[in-house]
C-alpha cells in the first residue's frame, strides 16, 4: 500500500495552500475532500441552471499576495475585480455610501454630519496604526511564550520589539483597542448613528458578539488588513466566484504533481504509538501517510477525527471550550433581473459594492439579543453583494446572483436543532428586509439557497457554521490560537498538524494559516523553505 | 447656543460623479489654462500650472499674480467666547489680535504635536475666520465644549483669491478699492463690492507685497473680472501652485504635509512634531494661560526632549536638493530636505530641511547634502556643502512698505 508523504484533510483554501507548499518542497501530497467538489468555504457552485453562486465566502481581500505569487495563482487563472464602494440604507429612504476617493467619501459623510465627515482622518489614522502593528504578525508563527527554543525566543523578541517600539501612550491605546467594543471605539470619533453602524459592521462579521461586546474592535481590524493587487484595504470579487481562488490553488497543486481525491470523507485519523499514520475514510478504506495535516477546524479535528484517549485531558478540555459559536448564515439568491433600490441614483457605484440595511449600532445589538435568546434575528444584519454587477461570468446576461451574509443565526434554535421550517423563517427575515428597500424584489427571485449554521456545518464541515473556524477575540489569537501550547500548527499527536483558520492568524480567505503551517512542517522535516516568499515588509 | 449646530444637506450627491470640486473661479481658470495640468487640492481641481511655470513665477516677483485659494479649508468662529476658543486652540495670544488683524498661527493636540498651521482673521470682536490646510471641525467643536460660540465650516461658501506681487496694490487701487493703501501688513478690512462686501487682507504666502481677498462664492467671477480688467496694464496673470511653491520657499514658509506631517495624519509616531521642531516655536505663548498642548510643549522645553529642528539651508551650486538626505561630516545621516529650489530672487540654491538634534541646534557646521540629479537616465551624484541660514531667504522691503508702492 502506498504511503503518502503527507495527507491533507479538506480541500479548502488553507488545505490547498498548505498542500501546494509541501508538494513544491518535493513531498508527495494527497488532499482528501469529503465533497464531490473542492473549495470548502471558498467555492463556486451552480445549483440552478445559468447561475453560479459564491455560496459561502463571497468577497476577496485578505488573501496574502505573497502566497498568490509563490503559488502562481494569476497564472492559474485567478482574477480579482476590485469594487469601489458600498452603502448602508437608512430607514428614512436615504443611504450613506462609502467611496474610495477620499474627498468624495468626506462629502458623502457630510450629508449626514459635517463633523463626522471631518473625524474620518483621525479614525483612519488610528485604525491604520493598529493594522500596522498586527500585519507583520500574520505571516509568522506565533511564539510559544513558555518555550526556551531559540526560535520561540526570537519570535517573542520580535513581538516584544514590535510592542516595545510603541510609545507608552500607543501601548496603552493598543491594549485598549484589542479589548474594547467596536461601539465604544467608534463613539470616540463619530456621533451619527448611520456612520457608526457603517463602520461597526466590520467588528461583528463572523463573530458571536454584538457591537457592544468587548473585543469587537479587534475584529474590525481583521477586515481592514487586506488588499486587492496592492491596493491596501480594498475588497473585490473573484471572477467566476470564490471557487476561482480554490480552483487556481488546485490547478497549481496538480501542476506541481499533487493529487486530490474528492468524495473521500475522513472518518478518523489513524494513530499508533502517539503518531499519526494516515486516515480512515468513510467506508473503511485506510490511506497511509507519514503525516496528516488537518484543514478542518480544531473541534472537528480533535473531537471527531481523533480518539479522545490519544489526547491529553487539558488539551481536550480547551478544545471543547474553544469558542467557535455559530453566528451567521447565508442566503444566495438568483434574480431574474437587477434589483432596484429607489434610494440610490441609477448610476450609483453602490450597486457594485456591499450593501447593508442596519442603520444603527442599536439595531445591530438588538439583532444580537435575538441570537443570545437562541433565535435568528428578526431584523438581521445583512452584508449583501451582487457580484454579477461586475462579473458577467456568474449569470446569464441581465440576470444576477445576489449573496447575502446574514447575522445573527444561532447554532441551535431555542436549544434544539434547526428544522426546515426554521430555515424558511430565517430566509423570510432576509427577503422581507431587502424587499422593504427594493420594491418588486420578491418577484425577481428565481432560485434561492438558504444556509443556516446547520447546512454550513453539514455541507462545508465548519463546526456550528462559524466562518472563521473560531472567533477572533483576543483570548483566541496569537499564541493562544487555537489553544495555549498548540499555537504552532502542531498537536499533541506526532505528525498530526493543523492548517485551518482555527490556527493563527485566523479566518477569512487569507491563506496565511496554511502557509505558516507548511513552514513549520518543512522545518520539522529539515526541508528548505526557499520556495516561500518572506512576508512583505511593513514600513 | 450649541457648538454642534450642524446643517444636514441630504440632497446633494454630485460628489460620486465628480470627485474634484470646481472652484468658484473655475470657469476663469479653465479659460486661461493652456497646460491642463491639474492636481487635487483638498478635493478641488486646482492648477499646478496654467500656462508656464517659469513665467508664472516671474508674475509674482515682477508684476502681479492671482492664485486661487478657495480650496483652503475655512471655518467661521462666532460668538461671545470666540476669542476664548481661539485662545484655547491656537498657540499665539489671541487677546492681542485686534479686530481687523490677522495672525499666522498654528495649533496642537494635547501632546503638543502640530495639527496644522494657518491664518486667523479677526473680522470683528466676536467673529473669526480660521484658514487651514487640513480639516479640524471635530477638534474645534470639542474644544468649544461649554463655550458660547458657533463653529461653522464655510470652505465651499467662500471664495478666496491671493493677489501677490509688486503691482498688486496698483491692481486693487485701479479696481477702485479705496482705502486699501491704509492696510499695513497683517491688516484686514471689508470693502463694498456688488451687493455685499469683499474682505481684503494684506497677507500672502510669497514674501512679497500682496493681498488676499475673500468674497461669497457667488461673487467670485465678478470679483475676478473686476481685478483682471483693472490689472491689464499692471501685468496681472493667473498662476498655479508650482510658481507659488517657488515663492513660498524663497519666503521660507512651510507647507503642512510637505514640510511636516500633521498629527492627525501621522501614522508613524516618530513623524509627529512639536512647534519648536518645525520652526514655529516663536508662536508659542506660554504666558497666556491654558491652551491645547501647552503642558506638553512646556515639558519638552524643560526636559530638552525635542528631537528635531527645522532649518533653512543654503547649498553650494545651483542644483536643487529636493528630498535630499542631509549628512554631517559627509557620513552621518542627520536629516532630510523637504523643499528646495534654486532661487531666482536670491540667486542661491536654497532649501528647508528637518534635522535631528543636536544637528541644526548645537552642531551647525560640516553639513552636506547628497543630491541625486537624474539626467538622461543617469544619476549625477553630488555631495554639496550646506550652510544653515536664517529664513526667509529673501527680504523685500515692498512687502511691508507703507504706503504700499505703486510700481
Amino acid at each position: 500500500m502506498k504511503t503518502w508523504d503527507a495527507i491533507v484533510i479538506g480541500a479548502g483554501h488553507n488545505g490547498l495552500v498548505n498542500a501546494c507548499y509541501l508538494q513544491r518542497a518535493g513531498l508527495d501530497v494527497l488532499v482528501v475532500e469529503k465533497n464531490d467538489w473542492i473549495g470548502g468555504a471558498a467555492t463556486s457552485r451552480s445549483l440552478t441552471p445559468s447561475f453560479v453562486y459564491s455560496n459561502c465566502s463571497y468577497v476577496c481581500s485578505l488573501f496574502r499576495p505573497e502566497i498568490m505569487r509563490d503559488l502562481e495563482l494569476p497564472r492559474f487563472g485567478l482574477q480579482v475585480i476590485g469594487y469601489e464602494g458600498g452603502a448602508v440604507f437608512t430607514r428614512d429612504g436615504d443611504y450613506l455610501a462609502n467611496y474610495r476617493d477620499h474627498d468624495a467619501h468626506r462629502r458623502e459623510f457630510a450629508r449626514f454630519s459635517k463633523r463626522d465627515a471631518e473625524a474620518y482622518d483621525r479614525y483612519a489614522r488610528d485604525v491604520t496604526r493598529q493594522c500596522r502593528f498586527i500585519q507583520p504578525l500574520l505571516m509568522r508563527t506565533a511564539p510559544d511564550p513558555t518555550s526556551f527554543r531559540p526560535k520561540d525566543l526570537g519570535e517573542l523578541l520580535f513581538l516584544g520589539k514590535k510592542f516595545g517600539g510603541l510609545t507608552p501612550e500607543e501601548m496603552a491605546l493598543t491594549v485598549r483597542f484589542w479589548t474594547m467594543s467596536i461601539a465604544d471605539f467608534l463613539d470616540e470619533y463619530f456621533e451619527t448613528d448611520v456612520i457608526k453602524a457603517n463602520f461597526a459592521l466590520s467588528g461583528i462579521i463572523g463573530t458571536a458578539l454584538g457591537p457592544m461586546s468587548p473585543g469587537t474592535a479587534y475584529v474590525l481590524l481583521h477586515h481592514y488588513m487586506g488588499e486587492v493587487d496592492g491596493s491596501v484595504g480594498a475588497w473585490g470579487y473573484a471572477r467566476g466566484g470564490m471557487g476561482s481562488v480554490t480552483k487556481a490553488l488546485a490547478d497549481s497543486f496538480r501542476a506541481s504533481g499533487g493529487t486530490i481525491r474528492t468524495e473521500a470523507e475522513v472518518e478518523r485519523v489513524l494513530v499508533s504509538g502517539g503518531k499519526a499514520k494516515g486516515v480512515v475514510l468513510a467506508g473503511g478504506e485506510e490511506v497511509r501517510g507519514k503525516m496528516v495535516v488537518s484543514n478542518a477546524d480544531v473541534k472537528r479535528t480533535f473531537l471527531k477525527l481523533v480518539e479522545e484517549k490519544e489526547l491529553p485531558d487539558i488539551f481536550v478540555r480547551r478544545v471543547r471550550n474553544f469558542k467557535i459559536r455559530g453566528s451567521s448564515g447565508k442566503v444566495n439568491i438568483a434574480l431574474d433581473s437587477a434589483p432596484v433600490f429607489p434610494a440610490l441614483p441609477d448610476d450609483s457605484p453602490v450597486y457594485r459594492g456591499d450593501m447593508h440595511f442596519t442603520d444603527s449600532v442599536e439595531r445591530m445589538e438588538r439583532a444580537y439579543d435575538d441570537w443570545k435568546a437562541g433565535r435568528w434575528s428578526a431584523d438581521p444584519f445583512l452584508d449583501m453583494v451582487i457580484p454579477t454587477m461586475l462579473d458577467p461570468t456568474m449569470a446569464a446576461p441581465g440576470k444576477h446572483f445576489m449573496s447575502c451574509f446574514v447575522q445573527y443565526a444561532p447554532p441551535k434554535v431555542g436549544g434544539r436543532d434547526w428544522t426546515d421550517a426554521d430555515r424558511d423563517g430565517f430566509a423570510e427575515s432576509v427577503i422581507s428586509q431587502i424587499a422593504e428597500y427594493s420594491p418588486g424584489f420578491r418577484e425577481k427571485i428565481v432560485h434561492m439557497e438558504v444556509r443556516t449554521p446547520r447546512e454550513i456545518e453539514a455541507e462545508v464541515g465548519l463546526t456550528e457554521g462559524n466562518i472563521f473556524q473560531g472567533e477572533l477575540t483576543f483570548d483566541q489569537l496569537l499564541f493562544n490560537r487555537p489553544v495555549p501550547g498548540y499555537a504552532q500548527y502542531r498537536s499533541p499527536i506526532g505528525g498530526l498538524y493543523m492548517c485551518g483558520s482555527s490556527t493563527h492568524p485566523g479566518g477569512g480567505v487569507m491563506g496565511a494559516p496554511g502557509r505558516n503551517a507548511a513552514a513549520e512542517i518543512l522545518g520539522d522535516l529539515s526541508r528548505g523553505t526557499k520556495h516561500m516568499s518572506a512576508a512583505h515588509d511593513v514600513i | 447656543m450649541s457648538p454642534t449646530a450642524e446643517k444636514v444637506t441630504r440632497g446633494d450627491q454630485a460628489h460620486f460623479r465628480l470627485y474634484r470640486l470646481p472652484s468658484p473661479f473655475q470657469p476663469r481658470l479653465e479659460a486661461l489654462g493652456r497646460t491642463e495640468d491639474w492636481y487635487n487640492w483638498a478635493g478641488y481641481k486646482a492648477p499646478n500650472t496654467l500656462w508656464d511655470e517659469e513665467l508664472e513665477y516671474f508674475a509674482i516677483r515682477s508684476q502681479a499674480a492671482a492664485f486661487d485659494i478657495s480650496p483652503m479649508t475655512k471655518y467661521r468662529i462666532e460668538g461671545r467666547d470666540a476669542e476664548a476658543l481661539m485662545n484655547k486652540v491656537t498657540l499665539r495670544d489671541v487677546s492681542k489680535l485686534k479686530p481687523g488683524r490677522v495672525q499666522y498661527t498654528a495649533w496642537c493636540d494635547d501632546e503638543g504635536h502640530v495639527l496644522d498651521d494657518g491664518t486667523l482673521f479677526r473680522l470683528s470682536a466676536d467673529r473669526f475666520r480660521l484658514c487651514s490646510q487640513e480639516r479640524h471641525l471635530p477638534w474645534l467643536l470639542d474644544s468649544a465644549a461649554g463655550m458660547d460660540v458657533t463653529v461653522e465650516e464655510e470652505t465651499e461658501a467662500v471664495a478666496g483669491l491671493a493677489l501677490q506681487g509688486p503691482t498688486s496694490y496698483a491692481v486693487l487701487a485701479s479696481a477702485g478699492f479705496a482705502g486699501v493703501e491704509r492696510l499695513k501688513i497683517f491688516d484686514l478690512a471689508e470693502f463694498p463690492f456688488g451687493d455685499g462686501t469683499v474682505t481684503i487682507s494684506r497677507t500672502g504666502f510669497t514674501g512679497d507685497l500682496g493681498y488676499e481677498l475673500f468674497a461669497p462664492a457667488g461673487q467670485a467671477l465678478a470679483l475676478w473680472d473686476l481685478l483682471f480688467q483693472a490689472g491689464r496694464l499692471h501685468g496681472l496673470r493667473a498662476i498655479g501652485y508650482r510658481a507659488l511653491n517657488r515663492a513660498r520657499t524663497e519666503a521660507g514658509l512651510i507647507v503642512a504635509n510637505a514640510d511636516f506631517i500633521t498629527s492627525e495624519h501621522a501614522v508613524r509616531a516618530d513623524r509627529l512634531r512639536q512647534p519648536d521642531e518645525i520652526g514655529l516655536g516663536f508662536m508659542v505663548d506660554l504666558d497666556k494661560g491654558h491652551f491645547n498642548g501647552r503642558r506638553a510643549i512646556a515639558e519638552a522645553r524643560r526636559k530638552g526632549s525635542l528631537k528635531h529642528v527645522l532649518v533653512g539651508l543654503e547649498i553650494e551650486g545651483n542644483i536643487p536638493a529636493e528630498h535630499a538626505i542631509v549628512y554631517h561630516n559627509r557620513k552621518k545621516e542627520v536629516g532630510l530636505v523637504s523643499a528646495a529650489i534654486w532661487s531666482p530672487m536670491a540667486k542661491r540654491n536654497i532649501a528647508i530641511a528637518d534635522l535631528a538634534r543636536p544637528y541644526g541646534e548645537k552642531i551647525v557646521d560640516d553639513l552636506w547634502v547628497e543630491i541625486y540629479a537624474l539626467r538622461e537616465l543617469q544619476y549625477q551624484k553630488l555631495m554639496k556643502r550646506a550652510k544653515i541660514v536664517p529664513r526667509p531667504f529673501i527680504k523685500l522691503d515692498r512687502r511691508t512698505a507703507n504706503p504700499p508702492g505703486e510700481f
